[in-house]
């Protein structure tokens, strides 16, 4: 999948994630930066959500920036695919 | 009859800290919404929230409803594409005038059921808030297997004829008593408008209590404060149940000895009274949580 | 003479010197002036290595983070720490833990000369040139000073810090003239602002109000809401929906209350005022109406900490309870409590009166929501044990509630409703179901502090947390 343009999805409010996604067309991998109010109990967690979604999405090559509030799995994984599909 | 839907709770869709706690309020059923409560430019990101909260969150006994944009929103397809999983129960249809509204609707849910490997068909309800709605309710309501309740959407159907919602609300009583009689021809539910100012608590009971006279099996809501409150006006009294109790023991001693008219109290049982009792008995059971 | 002019001055005199210990007590709250003064006074004159034991720090008391950084604060003993202090002993800059106590064990611990204080610095809302205080005038009147009694009794030297002197003799009187050894006059003691809020406020949260609904209904099937109840809760927002709940269902069933205790907000107050309960003990004003009561109603009496906790005093008001009302940062599934730390383990509060009312109480409830974002409030063992289990009967979260199985006649009244009776194990299991196992936070071997039962035993050493 191709990412064309910069796009964000979700918001900053309590339980929710914020992600910013923007095209990284130099084959350079996946950038990922995690930012979260419960990153000592669910970092890893949120990374390999992060990762999973990219890899099912077939996104190879982006600069993910995640904002989380203490967001669920779920929503951590809406929110992504909701960004990677408004960055097509 | 089916499941409880004296309370149904209108959650935002895009609201990920009020969806993940959709089981706690104890309403009957929960609405997410993708209409009126999510703005345009995040239609988007909300279906793919609750397609996401659908399969991953419990909801327990509560039933899971979306309503879903409108048909002629261009936004319905994607919206059922997303949402129908087999953990959803209903979707809440807004806007429905005609009965071949909701057959447009079930036929393409059908057909993305199937392409889903649904089993249960999902349930619709119809919400009716327009006058042409209101003049349709019993074709609406006769429309499909599919169909489960009418909701009324009041606010909306006041100014499609013209007119401003009060406090008496006798502007909505004839639109609230032919969607009763509408649901009840069709041998479904009425499921009556939220009341919309939150703090004003007596005032929500005093329509609540109308709706329920009116014939309502529920009322919707806005805010999990409003649930306690509707839920008791719906919910049949101790004098109520003792009654139906003992309408049901006069009838089972009857039928023992044989006896063709049962009275209680010196009036005659009649079937009416016999189904209303039965009812309650079977609603007071529901909510013990025996049925 | 008392009256002493400058605060340099009267600190010369009180003898204060390398080592010793000062004392203040935190009814000002976060609009207090006179804690920071102090320690910038001893600083400025080259005092150091001092402990310090106020009751309770909070964040307007960040000045402290700088004099343990240069040598002036060398230990802290106290029953509640918030703000950026706490956070940044967390990260271990101090060498001695502080030491941690409830209200009853500080008044414990002062009497028994455990903690021994060398000069007690109180801030005092009216005072008068011989030394006589109390908390209800002034403009920064902070209504019960419940904190300070131990202070003055048994502190070595006693200063009485005032913003307004009152003409001989104060009227009322707290704590008399016999325990006070000088009096400073400043301009301002404290920001009322900050000392009491305007009015503390039931929450909007529906969850939070689900958990005040089903508490309201545990208290009524427990039997104990019935007349002569003696009632505690706490000042946060589900507490007082609790307050509120019962108040509902007092009036229904028309029953009167006999006392209510604590932390006194206008909840507390409007109760008493309605003839829902006869008195109120006061060990501590938490908004201006409880300050205006206790100025005006004669059943609303001030307490010590002694009165109201103190385990070797000859009797304690905490015993006398019916219900109390607690909150958690943490509950594990032996009921221990911690209150101490956030998930995180970082220092964020302290027990105050939270092991003294669940150890008195007859009757002691846990409301916590099930979790705080992400966060679960069940877990495998609290980072910090401040309240243990054994005091805690039954926890009331907005998606169930767990009996202790100690208390197993308490399950039996209970398990008869229609209230969502399940284990302390289901619920960890729930919220893990929901929100993923947390992993856990690591920790050095550096102990940041020791929690002291209401005897004076350690029951936790808290280290220091490694956190990304």
């Amino acid at each position: 999948m191709k990412l064309i343009k910069s796009s964000q999805a979700g918001s900053l409010e309590s339980n929710d994630v914020l992600v910013l996604v923007k095209p990284e067309n130099d084959n350079t991998g996946i950038k990922l930066e995690i930012d979260s109010i419960v990153i000592n109990q669910f970092g890893d967690r949120i990374k390999e959500i992060v990762e999973q979604k990219l890899a099912a999405m077939k996104i190879e090559n982006a600069y993910i920036k995640i904002k989380d509030k203490g967001a669920l799995d779920c929503t951590i994984e809406a929110r992504i695919e909701a960004a990677i599909k408004r960055a097509q | 009859m089916e499941k409880l839907r004296q309370t149904m709770l209108f959650i935002p869709g895009n609201n990920p800290g009020m969806v993940q706690n959709g089981v706690v309020f104890d309403s009957d059923s929960v609405i997410f919404d993708l209409e009126d409560a999510v703005s345009l430019k995040e239609k988007d990101t909300a279906r793919i929230l609750l397609k996401h909260a659908l399969v991953n969150i419990d909801y327990g006994s509560v039933e899971v409803v979306v309503r879903i944009n409108a048909l002629d929103s261009d936004l319905l397809n994607e919206d059922l594409e997303a949402i129908v999983k087999p953990q959803l129960d209903t979707i809440l249809v807004p806007k429905i005038n005609t009965a071949d509204d909701i057959k447009q609707v079930d036929e393409i849910l059908t057909k993305i059921e199937k392409e889903n490997d649904i089993e249960s068909p999902i349930k619709l309800i119809a919400l009716v808030e327009t006058a042409l709605g209101v003049e349709n309710a019993f074709s609406i309501a006769a429309s499909s297997e599919r169909m489960t309740a009418i909701l009324f959407g009041g606010e909306d159907f006041t100014a499609d004829i013209r007119t401003e919602r009060t406090d008496r609300g006798e502007e909505i009583d004839y639109a609230r008593s032919r969607i009763v009689v509408g649901c009840r021809a069709a041998g479904i539910d009425a499921i009556d408008t939220p009341y919309s100012d939150i703090n004003n608590l007596d005032g929500l009971a005093k329509d609540a209590k109308r709706a329920k006279r009116l014939g309502f099996e529920g009322k919707s809501l806005i805010s999990p404060k409003q649930i306690n409150i509707v839920n008791k006006i719906f919910s049949p009294t101790e004098e109520e149940v003792n009654w139906a109790k003992r309408v049901v023991r006069a009838i089972e001693r009857a039928e023992k000895e044989g006896k063709g008219v049962i009275s209680l109290d010196g009036k005659m049982i009649d079937a009416p009274i016999v189904n209303r009792a039965k009812r309650i008995i079977n609603i007071a059971a529901k909510k013990e949580g025996v049925l | 003479m008392k009256v002493i002019n400058t605060l340099e001055e009267v600190i010369k005199k009180s003898g204060l010197k390398d080592g010793m210990t000062i004392s203040f007590h935190h009814h000002l709250r976060n609009g207090d002036f006179v804690l920071n003064s102090v320690l910038n006074k001893v600083a400025e004159m080259g005092i150091k290595d001092l402990t310090i034991a106020p009751s309770s720090v909070f964040p307007v008391h960040i000045d402290i983070i700088d004099h343990i950084k240069n040598g002036v604060v060398k230990k802290i003993e106290c029953n509640y720490m918030s703000g950026k202090v706490g956070e940044v002993i967390s990260e271990g800059i101090m060498d001695q833990p502080v030491v941690f106590r409830s209200h009853g064990g500080r008044a414990r611990a002062i009497a028994s000369g455990e903690l021994k204080i060398d000069v007690a610095f109180l801030a005092a809302p009216a005072a008068d040139s011989e030394g006589n205080i109390n908390g209800i005038n002034g403009k920064a009147a902070c209504g019960s000073l419940g904190y300070a009694f131990s202070d003055a009794r048994y502190a070595d030297k006693v200063i009485a810090i005032t913003d307004n002197i009152e003409e001989y003799p104060l009227t009322p009187v707290s704590i008399d003239q016999t325990y006070v050894d000088y009096v400073l006059e400043v301009e301002e003691i404290g920001d009322p602002e900050g000392i009491v809020s305007g009015t503390t406020q039931i929450t909007q949260d529906p969850v939070g109000l689900k958990i005040a609904e089903y508490t309201a209904e545990v208290i009524e099937e427990s039997g104990l809401l019935k007349d002569g109840l003696n009632f505690q809760t706490g000042a946060g927002g589900t507490s007082l929906a609790v307050a509120d709940k019962l108040k509902d269902k007092m009036i229904e069933k028309n029953i009167t209350g006999n006392f209510a205790m604590g932390g006194i907000t206008s909840y507390l107050v409007n109760m008493m005022e309605e003839g829902l309960f006869k008195s109120i003990l006061d060990v501590q004003c938490f908004d201006l109406d409880a300050v205006r009561s206790i100025r005006e109603n004669i059943e609303h009496q001030e307490i010590s900490s002694s009165w109201y906790a103190n385990t070797e005093s000859k009797s304690c008001a905490v015993d006398m309870l019916d219900v109390v009302i607690l909150g958690a940062t943490e509950i594990d599934t032996d009921f221990n409590v911690n209150v101490l730390t956030n998930s995180n383990g970082v220092i964020m509060g302290g027990s105050g009166g939270h092991n003294d009312t669940a150890a008195g109480a007859n009757l002691t409830i846990v409301v916590a929501p099930l979790f705080r974002t992400r966060l679960p409030i069940v877990v495998d063992k609290v980072l910090a044990k401040t309240t243990p289990g054994e005091h805690i009967d039954v926890l009331v979260t907005e998606r169930g509630i767990a009996v202790n199985p100690a208390n197993q006649e308490l399950y039996k009244k209970l398990k008869k409703t229609n209230l969502p009776i399940t284990t302390i194990e289901k619920l960890k299991e729930e919220a893990e179901k929901v929100a993923g196992k947390p992993q856990k936070v690591e920790f050095s071997d550096n102990i940041i502090a020791l929690v002291e039962a209401r005897d004076g035993e350690i029951i936790d050493k808290v280290r220091q947390p490694l956190l990304k």
